[in-house]
């Protein structure tokens, strides 16, 4: 078996240790490792976007990052959104536009969402169309979420 | 029942129950499950479309450090000639357990062959490299039609054509033959002064749910096996592999975890009974996740179909006949929805006269499993094309010639069953008066296209147990799992009846052991049929808390009303007491509250949705944009509009790209070529507008509060809406589905 490596990094703000594979992706060491399962694995090819996180402020495909590159950088998940008594205001806004069914794709497109706003806080619904489109939905024909990130970036306009 | 009223919590749009959790990547998904010791499976599959196993050796893979065991077809119980009852119909158990792990022969590129069990994944996944089949290629057939010719590749040796109660003697491709007759369809095609006929061809296409299939199984050592899973129904899974492994449903708990998405395909097991064998095998618990090929490859996509539809009319618009010829795709085994796009191909129409034959035929392909109103959208495609054809050759608007031949209560469907209340000329009336169908579209390339669609819906068994908390709120336990908010529109009904909030309703679909039976979260049937088993259930707590508050007052139960969440006395003694504040005195009264509701009710009530939808043609691409997108629905009740409206909208689109981009593209070989969400192209957000949902109540009788299946009919309409559109704009009939940018650059004559 393959020697395993030991990465330090930053996920949601904390330091964290771990141990991979070389090949081990970084969401197979969010989920497998750190059980942080709210990354969630569709495609793993890069596809459809159910693995969103942002790395050092960009967002990516978690499934296309390996483990060991996180070394030194800083690592936004959905699971460091919410505030401990409060959710972030795109995941208030996938609630009230009833934008989610599933739910399994809802992770990557807050995620996504959060990227885009903390670049282009008023975006216009071709910017967030254009955005969004790297992240697959099948259960909700894209209407509510485009209508929950219009709403979150009204709110902060 | 249904009358219309007024209600409190029915109607209006709270917060999902399980919301938060899915906001903050907190919902436990299949795959999100872990256990202590977990091994990982996966599963090697065919490289061939269609092959005889001579052997296969896995002593290699078994030697392979970390692996913990590999199983293959062997280590299934011998399947015979059994037939197993699922509730479904009757099914061949060895065509269930083939279809599992291979056992004589492979049927199609990604069939499994064998599995292996590891201390990690990636192990696995080589281990299954050092598996060692040998086959025998044989030549595959992958079109419908090609497998029905006489001299066609047989897939399987003993399968004969039953035909109407007969079966024939000579082993054929073409499982089975249907066929429903109205009328005297010679005569109706006399009496018309037009007759419209065609062939339409429609495509391979999966449900594309985000979340692959996965499954985590145990086995203690008394034998008792419990399943992990994502499922659209915890039950018929204990059922299947109770089925699979000759094992005693009493022996096996199936935990159903959230499920990302199903749209029919996760009902039938692929990967959930090999699970179980390899923890039988190696003693550990054993999580086995696809990966997204092994869904395209090896799970259920719908049927790709060959329809013929001839439709007969008089001038001035009225159907005399109208005949079809349905071929499907059954894919490896029988049981294409032949019979459903049979039941549902005319039914938007009162029409005398109808023949409608159906095939089911296997071809070298993944069997076939449900998506979505299985076999109505193909159906649908042919029917409302001709349709429109007829109308525009009349000059009659083409919401007209519907509204004029529109389907109504006491019309025979051609299948036989009366329709009762149906809202199909309310959708119709409803589309007419909406803004988007009498704006201007007279742009050069750009056309506007209607279509309707029927899907039946279906009740079956549902149990839901409520428990009366001392504060006022209720425990709702219920067997479906929610793929779309349905926690909340079951829990609504509840509240309804207790005349309590919405949010004071905690639901929770529990596993097999826990709650009584419930079907399947499919069928367009949740919401109506648990719906229906909640209202029971909450009738039961009302009626047990109304002879409570008699007690307490010590009067007769007769003389206690409740209304709005109050008990009070009606015999002339001012007594008067909350939902709540008797909740807090269930212990003094008597003890703790539960009440329970089952049912297996026949009244779900058929839907009806009429879409309207403007294209613009690309001239030199062939590409063909949605500009803008009207799809009006009747729901009977919109328990929760919010969720109504994105049923609604997930369906149309998913039809969207059923219309333009997706199939399945095979090589000769029987490999298919795009087995990945950048080749197999589902609708991204980019290519769409806004979908505008409007939902119609026309209260269906057979429920309490009016409610019909929303999730199904959405998907019926969009393909000839789309083809009527294209029409419209460049003046060319489409089709073949996927009305992609080669097959308009064709049409137009351009390549």
């Amino acid at each position: 078996m393959a020697r395993k490596s030991h990465v330090q990094t930053t996920i949601n703000g904390e330091t964290v240790e771990f141990l991979c594979e070389s090949r081990q992706s970084l969401l197979e060491v969010l989920r497998d490792e750190l059980h942080l399962t709210g990354a969630k694995e569709g495609c793993n090819n890069g596809n459809c976007g159910a693995c969103s996180v942002i790395l050092d402020g960009r967002l990516v495909n978690s499934c296309l990052v390996l483990g060991v590159e996180t070394e030194g950088k800083s690592v936004e998940t959905i699971e460091g959104l919410a505030e401990p008594d409060k959710l972030h205001p795109i995941q208030d806004a996938f609630l009230e536009n009833a934008a989610l069914q599933c739910g399994i794709c809802t992770p990557g497109f807050i995620m996504s969402a959060k990227a885009l706003l903390d670049s282009n806080p008023n975006p216009t619904e071709h910017e967030i169309r254009y955005w969004l489109a790297g992240n697959l939905c099948r259960c909700t024909g894209y209407d509510k979420i485009v209508k929950a990130v219009l709403d979150v970036a009204k709110a902060s306009a | 029942m249904a009358e219309k009223k007024e209600y409190k919590v029915i109607g209006t749009r709270p917060i999902r129950h399980d919301g938060v959790d899915k906001v903050t990547g907190r919902a436990l998904y299949g795959a999100d499950f872990q256990m202590t010791g977990l091994l990982h499976g996966r599963v090697l599959r065919s490289p061939h479309a269609h092959a005889r196993i001579i052997s296969i050796d896995t002593s290699r893979a078994e030697a392979y450090p970390g692996v913990k065991g590999v199983v293959t077809a062997k280590d299934l119980p011998d399947a015979g000639d059994k037939v197993a009852d699922l509730g479904e119909g009757a099914v061949n158990l060895k065509h269930l357990c083939d279809n599992i792990l291979a056992s004589d022969k492979v049927l199609y590129k990604g069939h499994a062959v064998a599995a292996v069990a590891a201390t990690s994944p990636h192990i696995a996944e080589e281990a299954c490299t050092l598996i060692d089949v040998e086959y025998e290629v044989l030549p595959p057939v992958l079109e419908v039609r090609q497998a029905m010719e006489a001299d066609a590749p047989l897939l399987h040796e003993h399968l004969k054509t039953t035909s109407m109660g007969e079966t024939a003697d000579e082993p054929s491709n073409v499982a089975s033959h249907i066929q429903h007759k109205l009328g005297d369809p010679e005569k109706g095609f006399a009496e018309a002064d037009i007759v419209v006929e065609r062939d339409f061809v429609t495509g391979t296409v999966h449900q594309g749910y985000i979340e692959p299939h996965n499954a985590t199984a145990h086995f203690n050592q008394d034998g008792q096996l419990t399943i992990w899973c994502s499922t659209q129904g915890a039950f018929t899974v204990r059922e299947q592999v109770a089925e699979i492994l000759q094992y005693p449903i009493s022996k096996i708990k199936v935990v159903p975890m959230e499920i990302g998405g199903g749209f029919g395909g996760k009902i039938s097991v692929y990967i959930k009974p090999v699970a179980a064998l390899l923890a039988k095998k190696t003693g550990k618990p054993v999580k086995v996740l696809m990966s997204r090929a092994d869904v395209f490859e090896g799970t259920g996509p719908t049927p790709a179909s060959y329809i013929r539809v001839k439709m007969g009319a008089t001038k001035d618009g009225k159907i005399t006949a109208a005949e079809a010829y349905l071929a499907f795709e059954a894919g490896a085994y029988p049981g294409a929805p032949v019979g459903p796009g049979a039941m549902c191909i005319f039914a938007p129409y009162s029409i005398e006269n109808v023949v409608i034959d159906g095939y089911d035929v296997v071809v070298n392909k993944p069997k076939t499993a449900p998506y979505r109103a299985p076999g109505a959208p193909n159906a649908a495609f042919g029917s409302e094309s001709v349709v429109d054809e007829i109308a525009e050759k009349l000059d009659i608007d083409p919401l007209e010639i519907r509204l004029l031949n529109a389907a109504k209560e006491g019309d025979r469907r051609a299948d036989g069953p009366i329709h009762p209340r149906i809202g199909c000329i309310e959708t119709l009336e409803a589309t007419k008066a909406h803004p988007h169908y009498t704006a201007p579209n007279g742009k050069k390339h750009h056309g506007r296209g209607v279509a309707s669609g029927y899907w039946f819906n279906i009740g079956l068994e549902s149990s839901v147990t409520i428990n009366v908390n001392s504060d006022g709120t209720i425990n709702l336990i219920e067997g479906s799992t929610d793929i779309g908010g349905t926690r909340a529109s079951i829990a609504m009904q509840a509240a309804e009846v207790l005349g309590i909030p919405a949010e004071s309703v905690n639901p929770s679909v529990v596993d097999t052991n826990s709650v009584g039976y419930t079907a399947v979260t499919g069928g367009s049937r949740t919401t109506y049929a648990t719906g229906y088993a909640a209202y029971e259930a909450a009738q039961e707590v009302k009626r047990k808390m109304i002879a409570r508050a008699a007690k307490l007052w010590e009067v007769n139960e007769a003389n206690v009303q409740f209304a709005d969440g109050e008990f009070s006395c009606i015999n002339g003694k001012e007594e008067q007491i909350s939902f709540r504040d008797l909740c807090a005195q269930l212990g003094q009264t008597g003890g703790p509250i539960v009440g329970s509701g089952t049912v297996n009710p026949g009244g779900a009530g058929g839907a009806y949705a009429t879409h309207v939808v403007d294209v613009v043609v690309d001239e030199e691409t062939g590409k063909v944009e949605i500009l803008r997108y009207t799809a009006v629905q009747d729901a009977g009740r919109a328990i929760h509009p919010s969720y109504v409206e994105g049923q609604i909208q997930g369906g149309a689109v998913q039809g969207i790209g059923w219309a333009l981009n997706e199939e399945y593209i095979y090589n000769a070989e029987g490999t298919m070529t795009n087995a990945s969400f950048l080749d197999y192209r589902m609708p991204t957000c980019l290519d769409l507008p806004m979908i505008d949902a409007v939902i119609v109540e026309v209260p269906n009788p057979g429920h309490p509060y009016g409610v019909r299946g929303v999730g199904e009919v959405p998907i019926v309409p969009p393909m000839a809406a789309i083809a009527n559109a294209i029409y419209d704009a460049i003046g060319v009939r489409m089709t073949e589905l996927p009305m992609s940018p080669d097959r308009l650059l064709k049409a137009m004559g351009k390549i």
